[in-house]
C-alpha cells in the first residue's frame, strides 16, 4: 500500500471517530434546555453501558472449549471481589490482571 | 493549574495509565511489525485514537482495504461511541473552548472516568475532565510510541497483561452497583449484550446491543426515571432539565422485554460461539 493511500484511510477512519463521537452532541447539544428525555437516559445508559462494556471485553470467551472461559471467570471474580472487600480501584485492577496472567501463563496454559 | 490538581488527574487516572501504556505498546509492535514504525502509529494515536480500531487499522492497512470498508468497518467498531456523547451532553454544557477536545477525547476508557462526574472539591469540573482526557491520551500515545521503538527487543513474558482494561470496567460496573439501588439498567446492558453476542456472534454484536439496550431503556422510563429521583444520595445531576413524570403504569417486567423477544423470533446465528480470540484481548 503506498503512502498516499494509507494516510487516505487512516484519516477516513479517524473522520468517522470523531463523526460519532461529535454527532450526539451536534444533534442534542444545541437546544439551551436539554429535553428530558435525554437527561433521563444520561442518568441510565452508563450503568447500561458499562454492562455492555465488560461483556465487550470478555466477548472472545469460548464457553463450550477448554478452559471454558475459567481464567476469565476466575480473574473477573477476583476483580469484583478486590473491590467489594477494598473497593480500591488500583488494588481490584492490578489484583485482577495478575491474578489473570498468573491464570492464562501458569495454570491454564 | 496547580501541582496539587496535576496529583489529582494522575491519580484518578492510574488505572488507565496502567492499561493505555500497555494497550498502546502492543498497537505499537503490531504497527512496527506491520510495516508502518513509529510515525504511522503516533499519527494513528493522535488523530484517531480508539484502541480496538487502531488494531484493526493495521489489519485493514496491511490488507490493502479500501477507503469505503474502512469508514464501514469504523462505523461498526465505533459506533458505541454514540452512547457516551449522548450521556455527556448535560455534563459537557458549558465546557467552553475545552469541549471540542472533550468531545474527541471521549474513549471508553475516559468515559468510564468522567461518566461518575466525582471532581474534587473548588475545581472547575470542565478543567478536571480536561486534564483526566488529556493525561489519558498522553499515557496511550506514549504506549504507542514506546511500542513501536523498543517493542521488538521487550522479553518479559506479558501475556494477558491487557486483562487490565477488563479489569477497568469491571471495577467501575461494581463501583456503580454500589452507589446506586437501581440495578435494572446495569443487568440490562449486561443481559441485552450477552444476548446479542450468543446470536449475532464476536463481530456483529455490538449495534443490535446498543440498539436493544436504547429500547429498553426507553420503554422501561416511566418506571425508572421514578426510581432515579426517588433514589437516595444520588446527586442531582440534571435536575434542572427534569420535567414531572409522566404516565407511571408500565410494570418493572417490561424492560428486558425486547431481549427475550429478539431471543425467541431471531433465527440462530450459523456460529453462536464467537471467533477464536483470547478474552479481554484488546479496547480502546
Amino acid at each position: 500500500m503506498t503512502d498516499t493511500r494509507a494516510v487516505a484511510l487512516i484519516a477516513v477512519s479517524a473522520a468517522v471517530t470523531a463523526l460519532l463521537r461529535f454527532l450526539p452532541f451536534l444533534l442534542l447539544g444545541g437546544k439551551r434546555k436539554t429535553p428530558a428525555y435525554i437527561t433521563y437516559l444520561g442518568k441510565v445508559l452508563p450503568y447500561a453501558i458499562m454492562g455492555m462494556l465488560v461483556v465487550y471485553c470478555l466477548r472472545g470467551v469460548e464457553p463450550l472449549v477448554w478452559p471454558h472461559g475459567l481464567p476469565e471467570l476466575l480473574a473477573v471474580a477476583a476483580v469484583a471481589g478486590l473491590h467489594l472487600w477494598r473497593r480500591n480501584t488500583l488494588l481490584s485492577i492490578a489484583g485482577g490482571t495478575v491474578c489473570y496472567m498468573v491464570l492464562i501463563q501458569f495454570i491454564f496454559k | 493549574m496547580n501541582r496539587n490538581l496535576i496529583r489529582q488527574v494522575i491519580i484518578k487516572t492510574i488505572p488507565v495509565m496502567t492499561g493505555y501504556v500497555v494497550l498502546g505498546f502492543g498497537f505499537g509492535i503490531l504497527s512496527e511489525n506491520a510495516g508502518y514504525g513509529v510515525g504511522w502509529a503516533l499519527a494513528m494515536s493522535v488523530f484517531i485514537y480508539a484502541g480496538s480500531m487502531q488494531y484493526l487499522m493495521v489489519s485493514l492497512l496491511t490488507s490493502g482495504a479500501s477507503v469505503i470498508s474502512t469508514a464501514l468497518a469504523t462505523l461498526m467498531v465505533n459506533a458505541r461511541h454514540l452512547f457516551y456523547g449522548v450521556s455527556m451532553i448535560d455534563r459537557y454544557k458549558g465546557a467552553g473552548a475545552r469541549k471540542p477536545y472533550l468531545i474527541f477525547a471521549l474513549t471508553d476508557e475516559t468515559y468510564s472516568l468522567v461518566c461518575h462526574g466525582d471532581t474534587p472539591d473548588g475545581v472547575d469540573p470542565h478543567l478536571f475532565y480536561f486534564l483526566v482526557s488529556f493525561f489519558n491520551q498522553i499515557y496511550w500515545i506514549v504506549g504507542s510510541v514506546l511500542g513501536a521503538v523498543v517493542g521488538s527487543a521487550v522479553t518479559f513474558n506479558s501475556a494477558g497483561i491487557d486483562f487490565a482494561m477488563t479489569a477497568l470496567f469491571v471495577t467501575v460496573f461494581v463501583e456503580q452497583w454500589l452507589t446506586t439501588k437501581n440495578h435494572i439498567p446495569a443487568v440490562a446492558g449486561v443481559c441485552i449484550t450477552v444476548v446479542c453476542l450468543v446470536i449475532f456472534g464476536g463481530d456483529l454484536f455490538l449495534i443490535p446491543s446498543m440498539i436493544l439496550i436504547l429500547a429498553g431503556l426507553s420503554l422501561g422510563r416511566p418506571v425508572l426515571d421514578r426510581e432515579e429521583k426517588t433514589e437516595a444520595g444520588e446527586p442531582p445531576a440534571g435536575g434542572a432539565g427534569e420535567l414531572p413524570d409522566r404516565g407511571e403504569k408500565a410494570s418493572a417486567g417490561e424492560l428486558p422485554n425486547p431481549a427475550r423477544r429478539s431471543m425467541d423470533s431471531a433465527p440462530q446465528a450459523p456460529e453462536a460461539v464467537p471467533v477464536a480470540r483470547k478474552g479481554g484481548d484488546r479496547h480502546d
